[in-house]
């Protein structure tokens, strides 16, 4: 890699902009949650440091998700493109990022082999891409668009439509796994899992907006959802005495 | 704060993960090249060893649909990326460090094939005990656990490390030592991770 890396350390995390462990409106969280304080760390090099990826972990159509299954014809469902930019907290942008995704297909029914809800498995959608982000932070892919989906929390409780996403950044302190939700839909602001969030502004930047700038006349319509994680600082001192090593 | 742009919120991974980060264990082949449990080849240098556990919740039913990564370093201690400069120590071309397992969907357990890493020097110089950086996601979780383990073995490199010397609670330090036994030629280290009641691993916000 052409960047010139320095050992530095990461901007506490903001908890006040994630849920918190225990969110007893999300049944399965009440006996997931540590009931102990998390203990602070500062970074060192196990945090600052993490995997990189490249090209050759990947193949031309892992962000296809249109195509990356098709077998016998192409998948039933709204034809989108997603995209957009992850950065630092500081806006810089993230390069080589490995963005993974995986949902639902058009009906909300997963390709899993715990799903047992009655809508259908499309059989030439799978329902996962991967991609890295480029010297921009930029990423896309290439989808349907999931439908909602039923879960047993109370019994009526339904997903919004939602991708899920995960994100490896430059060092294992920025590990991100969250949710893309659409604009518009009315299910987010009932959803157990979207309101662990308590900050109205953090569950924004969760809902990807509808770009039809970036749409594909007479073939596919494209949302944009750009994601931040937390920034490096830069180390302008040390507590190093004259002539140390 | 000024012009710092909000960290994205987490969410839970949710019981699907695997869908994503794992589809071979969702039940599916799509991908050609996969990511796995196995962090070595026939060349990465080390001395091969076998960690695995189950994740319990608080009612002591093992989580089945967990999700870990393993971040560690090599067996010289360091660590397979640019801004780790401990430059007497050697890379290693052979291995990443980096490592991804599902629990078996029945009995909940999950399994790294790894090395043991050497000891890596942490902040003002102090060299940390050899240890694992783990990250725990499945349905319930809301954002990612970070926690380490670390060697039973390595009794004496435990008892000066800076960070297991910060749990002031020394009772809890004890839930981070991965357990060394062997299992006919294979070195096996357990480490089973509770995530809440009396045993509750220490988790660390990183």
């Amino acid at each position: 890699m052409s960047q010139i890396w320095k050992p530095s350390e990461l901007v506490h995390r903001d908890y006040d902009s994630h849920p918190p462990a225990y969110a007893p409106g999300y049944k399965t969280s009440v006996l997931r949650s540590p009931r102990n304080a998390l203990i602070s760390l500062q970074n060192s090099l196990s945090e600052i440091t993490g995997p990189i990826f490249g090209a050759k972990d990947l193949d031309p159509l892992d962000n296809d998700l249109i195509m990356n299954y098709a077998k016998d014809g192409l998948p039933i469902g709204e034809r989108i493109i997603v995209h957009g930019y992850v950065r630092d907290g500081f806006g810089r942008p993230m390069k080589n990022t490995l963005v993974e995704v995986w949902q639902a297909n058009a009906g909300g029914r997963y390709r899993h082999k715990k799903d047992k809800y009655l809508a259908p498995i499309d059989p030439n959608f799978g329902g996962c891409g991967r991609v890295l982000t480029d010297e921009n932070g930029y990423y896309f892919f290439r989808t349907i668009k999931p439908g909602p989906y039923p879960w047993r929390n109370q019994a009526s409780d339904w997903r919004p439509s939602h991708i899920h996403f995960s994100l490896s950044g430059e060092s294992f302190a920025q590990r991100l796994i969250t949710q893309m939700y659409f604009e518009g839909d009315p299910l987010i602001k009932q959803c157990p899992i979207v309101k662990t969030i308590n900050n109205d502004d953090a569950i924004r930047t969760l809902i990807a907006e509808l770009d039809t700038h970036a749409a594909v006349p007479l073939d596919c319509l494209a949302y944009r959802f750009d994601l931040v994680l937390r920034g490096h600082r830069a180390t302008l001192f040390e507590n190093r005495t004259q002539g140390a090593v | 704060m000024k012009d710092y742009l909000a960290e994205t919120a987490s969410q839970t991974a949710g019981p699907y993960v695997h869908i994503g980060l794992a589809p071979q264990a969702a039940g599916f082949n799509i991908f050609e090249k996969n990511f796995s449990h196995v962090l070595t080849n026939s060349h990465t240098q080390g001395e091969r060893i076998i960690v695995e556990g189950r994740v319990f919740d608080g009612s002591g039913t093992p989580v089945r649909d967990v999700l870990l990564e393993v971040w560690q370093a090599n067996a010289a201690g360091r660590y397979n990326h640019p801004a780790d400069q401990q430059s007497h120590k050697e890379l290693d071309e052979d291995f990443r460090g980096w490592g991804r397992s599902c629990s078996d969907f029945d009995s909940g357990v999950w399994r790294f094939d790894t090395i043991k890493p050497g000891a890596v020097t942490g902040r003002d110089g102090r060299t940390m005990a050899p240890h694992l950086n783990l990250w725990i996601v499945a349905r319930g979780i809301n954002i990612g656990l970070n926690t380490r383990m670390y060697f039973s073995d390595e009794q004496t490199a435990n008892e000066s490390d800076p960070v297991l010397n910060l749990i002031e609670w020394e009772v809890r330090r004890n839930t981070l030592i991965g357990k060394r036994s062997m299992r006919g030629d294979e070195v096996v280290y357990t480490f089973d991770v509770y995530l809440q009641g009396e045993r509750e691993t220490v988790f660390f916000d990183v």
